[in-house]
């Protein structure tokens, strides 16, 4: 079962995690940085498993999982593309933005991962890019003075490269 | 390094070597020239310096030769990507990968490329030095005199160009007598709180305990804030030294870098700038042979607005949920692990090596009486320039607006400038010619904040900026205290009423109440700045929210909900395309006759619009 053996792989990995950090709880937000980087969110099994190793209860760490936006207790798409909504970008027209991508990759404000898993859309209160509004961030890269067209042709161009991937 | 001199030393023989390049070809690396493919530019002018066996940098063994150097940011986002020639100071603007050659071709022939200069807007005039365009001559870059100039990854340019002169200097001195210059050239928190850093520092000298901790705050939260990003992707090493000063000057033998998770250049140039630092016994133990040991670790933060508010900062540094506790104890007594803390923000400590190497008496002739020195600030929104800048204390707003950005687009007007964020206010026309400093601004209801000021046209409805902001302190409230949590909510459900047309006047004084409840009463500056916007926006565009709730109507023709579509029954052809895609039906007529629109049922999507082949359909405010 590949499965299985994906699972044990990752659990090593929260445990190079975990030591890496020493086991310390002032490092938790770290730790689940590091363990969502993996995952790409943080499973339910591995919160209750990171308390039990740093010795602190499972409500304290769901209580920071929980409280701090970039961390999802669900699973996110390769792809997080963020959506700056600070002032700048909205009075250039970042709304705009929002409603072109929900459209285009069939998300709703509730629904903000495609079930391929390949996109996360959110929304952000400032990525720092104002000079260049309205801007996005894909992942870490970020792209400025985008469009509805311009931000639909890079998503398209992730799509191709994604299918290429997958065909070889 | 043993002696205190030694880095006077390495800065003489670092500069004879940056005094080897007959040419250097500054790259923008800031993350919004690297969002538009400067690296590439850059990469591509390096690859073609080697080819021709031109290029030099500090590391290399070479006569002499033409760097090509990835920079901080130049401030001047919106033109980028930006390449500079120095020392010609020439000033390329909105370059692409294809220029590459050619700029290297002309550079190595000491020619100019004429067509990448900035022309100014309107005017057509062509500047070949950067400072004698418009958005650079009326600035003083002091804090920022490195963005732009200098590699920030190399640790050895920034000791070149003076850097930690400052930090070799003080061993000489007693802590005291650090926290006394600064506390003399009256340093004032750049984070937007205006408290005087050297007292801070000198609250937390007089701690008695073992531990004791620096702060940097660099979770720049505000949107429409960038300054903070600026200086740790571009100058990294500014910051450190800053926070090595305020580590001496207090006692404090380590330090914590709080950085947003937005910001992740700005991590990795930091990584790289400590590490380097580290190499060369700047932190870590013995500093400089000086018996003194410091070091600094970088938390990254996960996204949450309230971190930016000192105790919180803390309490997320410790692994906890980031929510503020009541004061006193300040955190000067109890902070970070409970122990006695400094927490400045970056740009306050990007200040340090200055007034140390320079006195405090040359640090008092900038800017105002009460506020000496320089602010940063990220100019955005409606106008013409935006991008990073950096001006005395004291500068007028108009200043700002009209000489170094250029003014509105469009020939707009200019209605307000929104200024420190969430937590800040809003300036009119009648402010223009105010000096900007701490005072000044908190007079005014305003606050410099972190130094974001977005600048807003005519066009713009100013109860929707209200409750822009108010939506965004409502999501970020930590929900620790009940008038920040409920109040921030009341406040928001009814600046939604306002805006979608259902507003009536006694809301307008219920929202002032609240708005006071929640000044007043909430545990932190979130909740106790948060209806800034609100309070100011009522105070000087009270009309405007007057003619949303009394004669239900929008004066910016902004808000959706009072849009009226009609169609014009002169230039209606009667073809009813228009009919054919409203979604709700709400468009009727005969064929060839004019059509009409039911406003009952209309929901304003503006489909009709873009459907008539006439433009006979008008939208009216």
């Amino acid at each position: 079962m590949s499965d299985i053996k994906s699972l044990n792989r990752n659990f090593l990995k929260v445990n190079e995690i975990i030591e890496a950090h020493h086991s310390d709880p002032s490092e938790l937000i770290s730790i689940l940085q590091e363990v969502q980087e993996e995952y790409r969110y943080l499973p339910e099994e591995i919160l209750n498993y990171i308390a039990m190793a740093v010795h602190i209860s499972p409500s304290k760490v769901f209580g920071v999982a929980t409280f701090y936006e970039n961390f999802s207790l669900a699973p996110k798409g390769k792809y997080i593309i963020r959506i700056c909504d600070g002032t700048a970008c909205h009075v250039r027209k970042s709304t705009e933005l929002i409603v072109a991508l929900r459209k285009k990759l069939g998300l709703t404000e509730n629904k903000d991962t495609t079930d391929d898993l390949l996109f996360t859309l959110q929304t952000v209160s400032c990525i720092g890019a104002c000079g260049l509004a309205p801007a996005i961030m894909i992942n870490e890269e970020v792209h400025g003075k985008v469009t509805p067209e311009k931000a639909e042709m890079i998503l398209e161009e992730i799509i191709k490269r994604e299918r290429v991937n997958n065909e070889q | 390094m043993n002696s205190n001199h030694s880095i006077t030393d390495l800065a003489m023989s670092y500069k004879r070597k940056i005094d080897r390049e007959k040419m250097r070809i500054l790259v923008c690396a800031g993350t919004g020239c690297v969002s538009s493919g400067s690296l590439k530019i850059y990469e591509a002018m390096k690859k073609l310096l080697i080819e021709k066996d031109l290029y030099i940098d500090i590391d290399l063994n070479k006569e002499e030769g033409i760097n090509v150097s990835p920079s901080g940011c130049h401030g001047f986002c919106e033109m980028g990507p930006i390449v500079m020639i120095m020392p010609q100071k020439y000033f390329y603007v909105k370059v692409k990968v294809e220029d590459a050659e050619e700029i290297v071709e002309k550079a190595s022939r000491g020619e100019i490329v004429e067509r990448l200069l900035y022309k100014e807007p309107g005017k057509g005039l062509i500047h070949f030095s950067y400072e004698n365009i418009p958005f650079y001559s009326k600035q003083k870059r002091v804090v920022l005199e490195n963005c732009g100039k200098i590699n920030p990854e190399n640790i050895k340019e920034y000791i070149a160009n003076g850097g930690y002169s400052a930090l070799s200097k003080i061993f000489e001195l007693s802590p005291e007598e650090i926290c006394q210059e600064v506390i003399t050239a009256k340093l004032r928190g750049r984070g937007g709180g205006g408290f005087p850093a050297g007292e801070k520092w000198f609250q937390v000298y007089n701690q008695k305990s073992d531990i004791k901790y620096v702060v940097c705050n660099g979770d720049e939260g505000d949107p429409g804030a960038f300054m903070d990003r600026s200086i740790m992707e571009g100058d990294p090493h500014r910051v450190i030294e800053g926070m090595i000063i305020a580590g001496y000057a207090s006692g404090a033998r380590q330090g914590y870098i709080y950085v947003r998770a937005e910001y992740p250049l700005a991590v990795k140039r930091l990584k790289t700038a400590i590490m380097q630092a580290r190499d060369f016994g700047i932190l870590g133990t013995d500093i400089l042979g000086s018996n003194f040991n410091f070091d600094i670790k970088i938390n990254k933060g996960a996204g949450a607005f309230v971190c930016g508010e000192g105790s919180a900062l803390t309490s997320s540094i410790e692994g906890n949920r980031g929510m503020p506790r009541t004061r006193p104890p300040r955190t000067s007594e109890k902070g970070l692990f409970g122990k006695p803390t400094v927490l400045n923000n970056v740009e306050t400590f990007a200040n340090v090596p200055l007034i140390i190497l320079n006195g405090a008496h040359w640090y008092l002739k900038l800017g105002t009486e009460n506020s000496p020195g320089t602010k940063a600030f990220a100019l955005t929104g409606n106008i013409n320039n935006t991008g990073l800048i950096e001006v005395p204390m004291g500068t007028t707003l108009r200043e700002i607006i009209y000489d170094i950005g250029g003014g509105i687009p469009e020939n707009k007007s200019f209605k307000a400038v929104q200024i420190g964020g969430p937590s800040g206010g809003c300036l009119t026309p009648e402010h223009l010619d105010t000096p900007l400093d701490f005072d000044s601004l908190d007079n005014l209801g305003a606050m410099i904040g972190s130094g974001g000021m977005v600048v807003l046209d005519e066009k713009t409805c100013m109860v929707e900026v209200a409750r822009f902001f108010m939506n965004f302190t409502q999501k970020e409230s930590c929900g620790k205290c009940v008038p920040c949590r409920e109040g921030t909510k009341v406040m928001l459900n009814i600046m939604e009423k306002i805006v979608k047309g259902q507003g009536t006047i006694e809301d307008i004084s219920l929202l002032e109440e609240v708005a006071e409840v929640v000044k007043r009463g909430s545990l932190c500056g979130l909740g106790k700045t948060a209806p800034n916007p609100v309070l100011t926006t009522l105070q000087y565009f009270r009309d405007e929210y007057m003619a949303h709730v009394k004669y239900h109507m929008c004066p910016a023709g902004q808000c959706e909900a009072f849009k009226k579509y009609r169609i014009e029954d002169s230039a209606c052809k009667g073809c009813g395309k228009c009919a054919k895609v409203c979604p709700t039906g709400a468009i009727s007529g005969e064929l060839k006759k004019a059509f009409m629109i039911n406003t009952e049922s209309c929901i304003k999507c503006g489909a009709c619009v873009t459907a008539c082949p006439f433009n006979a359909i008008k939208e009216e405010a």
